[in-house]
């Protein structure tokens, strides 16, 4: 289609060539991308195999002794290169990774094939289980890894620096330690920035995902848990177990898998959009020139984020409970009604009462949230855009539509990204108001134990929890998978939306 | 007649005008009885003596909206005094963990924020999309898998029984809340910046004369969200303490008076959260101050 031809289509038209066109490019993008991963693939290699082969090779045929000594202890050519405390610090790190490999680093990795034994063993009268932690054998074997790929790091830029002073003396030169810490506040401020939150992220994020996604290749459940039991490797098996259809309980795994998935998505959407234009309208209208009283309403408004979610929460459930709740109570009276409606657990036609509600009482929580977060943004539009818009003769709709509209995206794009994400997991909303109830019925079938307690208006992530907390018994290898799911999901929504805010980006430069 | 027809369009101009506020300020007044609601009820609800409900069939009977007053009515003050002398439920010491966690987390938790969101807005770095792309991917993964590991890795620290460990948590993921921030600062002009380094300023003092005094409406954000957060987390918090009362904070406190006391803690419990909200309140009348319009001067627009 060319683009006169685009444009003489009418607008409905045109939105729907946009869509069209959309997903008719979904496999040319994927096809794109996977041109790509060789050229990634061979920058990668070059990157981080062949240049530092090619420098150690270097420095080992042309480096003087001092660099030499350098391959062994870690910092040598530093010490004796106007950098001693640069050495210093390069030779403890190398002390305390070798004394660290000595004493725990080695005896777990090599545990890591088996994950541990353990065994009864009686001490006196009393017997006792002994043996080894699996969790702890993984966690460490993690730590472990990671500590010699640093190392191995650090060894080979202390190689490339201290062939480089080397080769700066020859011409007279030398670079001090301080220059180094002088950059932190300049070229390297970032460095300086941005340690200690990344330090942070890899101790209490990165690990334990990379921990979680790894359990979900093991049999861990209540069945294999310290102290009396230890967990072993099983491959994809409980990949494979989920997601085929070979026996009666894995097809109503799947069947209760895909409704519970389509649910999570609808409300992510639903959830996401709704807070967000809501709240950005009410905004808005607070916003107005003419309305007086703007702290009062604001207030009002913020009140309830200062009422901790949870507690606002079990009181709006408490509120719609069929039988006793306020609601009902009150429409009774009015005589509106003539027996409690059941708002949080009605199953009728696939539970869409339940699940309209929860939808509608979180925009009643995220208003406010973006309400606040809009207000900031909206008073930062500069006002001879309005002024200049204005006496072109735009309408207040077509002002909002070709100027705050695309502000508001430009700078809450990635924030839209990841309310849709916070979505996905969110937890307390589902969890307080209508704990997934009402359950899927199964007739007399035999339901497999991680369906027990999975309900309509249950999302992944509460399942998770019911699989990995409340349950009895506990399949945490079950749980891991469906967490790796909910990231495959999350993921391709916001490569999807992520390229196209960038698209917005490019277009709308606010500077 | 050419005046008297400008005379009539404008007084009809006016009254369009005139109803048009109206119904915003109907249309306010309904949504902020709406939002109002859950708190007034709890609110009416902590004044309500409990012992009358017991006698009934059901303590959970809420129909009852307001308490009533005279001397057959339930109104009372003893959920407060229940709430803070009942030895089963430690509630001061709940709200001073909570306030400690809540302040320490906040305050760190904003810093950290706002330096990485600086950070990743206007310097530029090697890996500095890469950063960017890592968060977004490890914001994609499910929370709390990790907490049960997070537990495990505190455990090994040794830090399982103190709140210290919370805070350490709560702060850990403060790099992954930079979009807002971000977003805001990518929208304040570069050339502010460049002057200043042209000046003979440093990033530093970009940072804290520049960008930090036209972000206040972020900053203030930053500071609600991060101090909310931990003092309404139920999760977290529950997880980590283990069933250790001294370790609980607010939430996991009111939880369990509403689980164990079966009912006849419930407006105990609306006491015990009228509370809860008050630090929160006090934090955003105070923080309000900043909200006023025109901050967005000249400066920002460049």
């Amino acid at each position: 289609m060319t683009t006169v031809e685009y444009l003489s289509l009418s607008k409905p038209q045109r939105i729907l060539v946009r869509i069209g066109s959309f997903f008719k490019n979904i496999p040319i993008a994927i096809w794109n991308f996977l041109k790509k991963i060789p050229v990634w693939v061979w920058t990668l290699i070059k990157k981080f195999v062949i240049t530092p082969f090619v420098d150690v090779k270097n420095a080992l045929l042309f480096g003087d002794w001092k660099v030499r000594l350098s391959f062994i202890i870690c910092g040598f050519g530093q010490m004796t290169r106007h950098q001693v405390a640069k050495g210093i610090l390069l030779f403890l790190y190398e002390a305390f990774f070798i004394a660290f490999m000595i004493l725990v680093g080695a005896p777990n990795l090599s545990l890591l094939g088996s994950l541990g034994y353990t065994g009864l063993v009686s001490i006196g009268t009393s017997e006792n289980y002994v043996g080894d932690n699996s969790l702890t054998i993984m966690l460490y074997s993690i730590i472990t890894i990671i500590l010699i790929i640093v190392m191995f790091a650090f060894w080979l830029s202390s190689i490339r620096a201290a062939k480089k002073l080397q080769d700066l003396e020859r011409v007279g030169q030398y670079d001090s330690f301080k220059n180094f810490v002088r950059s932190l506040t300049g070229e390297n401020y970032h460095i300086f920035l941005l340690s200690i939150p990344t330090l942070g992220l890899m101790v209490f994020t990165i690990i334990p995902i990379i921990l979680m996604i790894l359990i979900g290749f093991t049999n861990y459940n209540s069945f294999h848990e310290v102290p009396s039991n230890v967990f072993e490797w099983v491959g994809f098996y409980n990949y494979s177990n989920i997601f085929t259809n070979n026996d009666a309980s894995s097809s109503l795994f799947l069947q209760t898998f895909l409704q519970v998935l389509l649910w999570t998505l609808i409300w992510a959407f639903f959830a996401t959009f709704s807070n967000y234009f809501l709240g950005m309208i009410v905004a808005l209208i607070i916003n107005q020139k003419a309305i007086k009283f703007k702290k009062l309403w604001r207030t009002i408004l913020v009140t309830t984020i200062a009422v901790p979610q949870f507690v606002s929460l079990l009181l709006i459930s408490r509120m719609f409970n069929q039988d006793m709740g306020f609601v009902n109570s009150f429409l009774i009276e009015l005589g509106w009604i003539k027996e409690g409606i059941r708002w949080l657990n009605d199953s009728q036609y696939v539970s869409l009462l339940p699940k309209v509600m929860i939808i509608i009482i979180n925009t009643w929580v995220g208003i406010p949230y973006t309400m606040l977060l809009c207000t900031g943004i909206l008073m930062n539009i500069p006002d001879d855009l309005y002024e200049s818009a204005k006496i072109d003769g735009a309408s207040p709709f077509k002002m909002y539509m070709k100027i705050t509209l695309p502000y508001m995206l430009f700078v809450t794009g990635p924030y839209l990204i990841s309310q849709f994400v916070g979505n996905i997991n969110n937890f307390n909303v589902i969890y307080l108001l209508s704990q997934g109830n009402p359950l899927f019925t199964y007739g007399d079938q035999a339901a497999p134990s991680t369906l027990q307690g999975v309900g309509q208006t249950d999302l992944l992530i509460t399942w998770i929890y019911k699989i990995s907390v409340t349950n009895n018994p506990k399949e945490f290898g079950v749980a891991s998978v469906l967490g790796v799911m909910i990231f495959v999901i999350v993921a391709f929504f916001s490569l999807i939306t992520y390229s196209r805010s960038n698209a917005v980006k490019n277009e709308g430069d606010f500077n | 007649m050419a005046k008297m027809v400008s005379q009539q369009k404008y007084r009809s101009q006016k009254a369009v005008k005139i109803t048009k506020q109206v119904l915003t300020y109907i249309f306010l007044t309904i949504i902020s009885i709406i939002w109002i609601i859950p708190f007034i009820y709890l609110l009416s609800q902590s004044f309500i003596s409990m012992e009358g409900r017991a006698a009934g069939i059901d303590p959970y009977s809420f129909g009852q909206f307001f308490p009533t007053f005279g001397p057959t009515g339930n109104f009372t003050f003893n959920n407060y005094v229940t709430l803070f002398n009942d030895p089963a439920y430690p509630f001061i010491t709940w709200w001073v963990n909570t306030l400690i966690i809540a302040i320490v987390s906040s305050i760190l938790q904003t810093i950290l924020t706002l330096l990485t969101s600086y950070t990743l807005s206007r310097l530029r770095f090697k890996g500095r999309q890469g950063i960017m792309k890592l968060i977004l991917v490890l914001g994609m993964f499910p929370g709390f898998l990790g907490m049960i590991i997070n537990y495990y890795i505190l455990d090994l620290l040794g830090l399982t029984s103190s709140i210290f460990s919370l805070i350490l948590l709560y702060i850990s993921g403060s790099m992954m809340n930079y979009y807002i921030s971000k977003g805001f600062f990518d929208t304040i002009s570069k050339s502010l910046d460049e002057a200043v380094l042209i000046d003979g300023g440093t990033n530093n003092t970009v940072f804290w004369r520049i960008i930090m005094p036209l972000s206040k409406p972020i900053i203030v954000y930053t500071i609600l969200i991060s101090f909310t957060g931990p003092w309404g987390d139920y999760m977290m918090a529950a997880y980590l303490a283990h069933g250790n009362q001294e370790m609980f904070n607010v939430a996991v406190g009111l939880q369990q008076m509403l689980e164990k006391g079966a009912g006849t803690y419930f407006t105990t419990f609306c006491a015990g959260a009228v509370f809860v909200s008050i630090p929160i309140m006090i934090l955003f009348f105070i923080l309000q101050r900043y909200y006023v319009e025109g901050i967005a001067g000249g400066a920002v627009k460049g």
